[in-house]
């Protein structure tokens, strides 16, 4: 790094730091987004921490047992899988140009991570119905919590989808347009990751306990 | 740098930025594991199809940390390569976290609740 020294009108040397490697637009977008989706792993972690920690506190209320129907969890998780796969054709076709396919890779994925928020809100839906709200017990307001976070990442996911399909449609497949879906395929497939955790630590050890 | 070089690596920066280009194959591959190591939890938990919940927890967590590595591999495209290394930094730093503030958590915690009496035990010792 070079610090060039520049006279001024008056006289005065100006300091300024040269930047001697220039890089070009979005270069360093996708390692920036990687350490935010990382972050936002660290916000998962002390989730999943208080969920450990307070999962077994029913206070006299219902427990995991009485709650959870594993058919509808499992039908959600291969929502969320196929809206994997079909968000990762979006990105093959992306690379061979096809922006038809795209969007239509998209808007399949995009219905899938609908569908997945839908069964979730039914799900949340039927627990409150039947008194297990969050205030309930200390085990429901870490549910609520550790769930609902990730439903509300979901569904901010599906709104970016939404705009970039919109992009997309506005100004086709252009550099800037291939970075954002690249960043949305790694929330997207991060997502998944996430709901991994959630199905095995919070539904699957929740009904075996 | 003069502005030719610059031009030249705009151009071509999308071959050269260290990603792993993504192939259906991989996908598939990533698609097909992701759903067997799915499915097997699932069964093992519905079924009952191990005799003990402990063999049982233990089988499935297994399954789920396998799991977490696939996605990686298949769909987040991680590899030792990507950006000279940086994201696999950033990986590693964030479980050694997640690691420490889990377990930290967990065994702080379970050691509070083994060692504190319930209240109405508490009265009767004053």
């Amino acid at each position: 790094m070079t610090v060039a020294v520049n006279p001024s009108t008056t006289g005065e040397p100006v300091f300024y730091v040269a930047d001697e490697h220039p890089h070009p637009e979005g270069y360093s977008t996708s390692l920036g987004f990687w350490i935010y989706l990382m972050s936002d792993c660290l916000i998962f972690a002390m989730l999943f921490a208080a969920f450990g920690v307070l999962g077994a506190n029913y206070a006299a209320g219902p427990a995991p047992k009485d709650l959870f129907d594993l058919d509808l969890v499992a039908v959600n998780t291969s929502m969320l899988l196929l809206s994997s796969i079909t968000y990762g054709f979006a990105m093959l076709t992306m690379q061979q140009n096809k922006v038809g396919q795209t969007q239509m890779w998209l808007a399949i994925t995009g219905l899938f991570g609908l569908a997945f928020i839908s069964i979730e809100l039914t799900e949340f839906a039927h627990m409150i119905h039947e008194g297990a709200t969050p205030q309930r017990s200390a085990f429901l307001s870490a549910f609520f919590t550790l769930v609902g976070t990730h439903g509300l990442h979901v569904s901010c996911g599906l709104i970016w989808l939404v705009t970039l399909m919109v992009q997309v449609g506005k100004f086709g497949l252009i550099e800037a347009n291939r970075r954002r879906l690249m960043c949305l395929s790694m929330f997207w497939h991060f997502l998944d990751v996430v709901w991994i955790g959630v199905f095995t630590f919070v539904y699957l050890l929740g009904v075996l306990r | 740098m003069n502005t030719d070089t610059h031009a030249a690596h705009a151009g071509d920066h999308h071959h050269d930025d260290g990603h792993a280009h993504s192939t259906f194959s991989g996908y598939m591959l990533g698609f097909v594991l992701s759903v067997v190591l799915t499915a097997i939890p699932f069964w093992l938990v519905m079924g009952g199809a191990l005799p003990s919940k402990q063999i049982t927890a233990l089988v499935i967590m297994a399954f789920a940390v396998v799991q977490i590595v696939v996605h990686m591999i298949y769909f987040l495209h991680m590899s030792p390569k990507s950006e000279n290394g940086w994201t696999m930094m950033a990986l590693i730093f964030t479980i050694v976290m997640v690691v420490i503030a889990l377990s930290g958590s967990l065994w702080v915690m379970n050691h509070l609740n083994s060692n504190m009496m319930p209240m109405h035990e508490m009265t009767g010792m004053k």
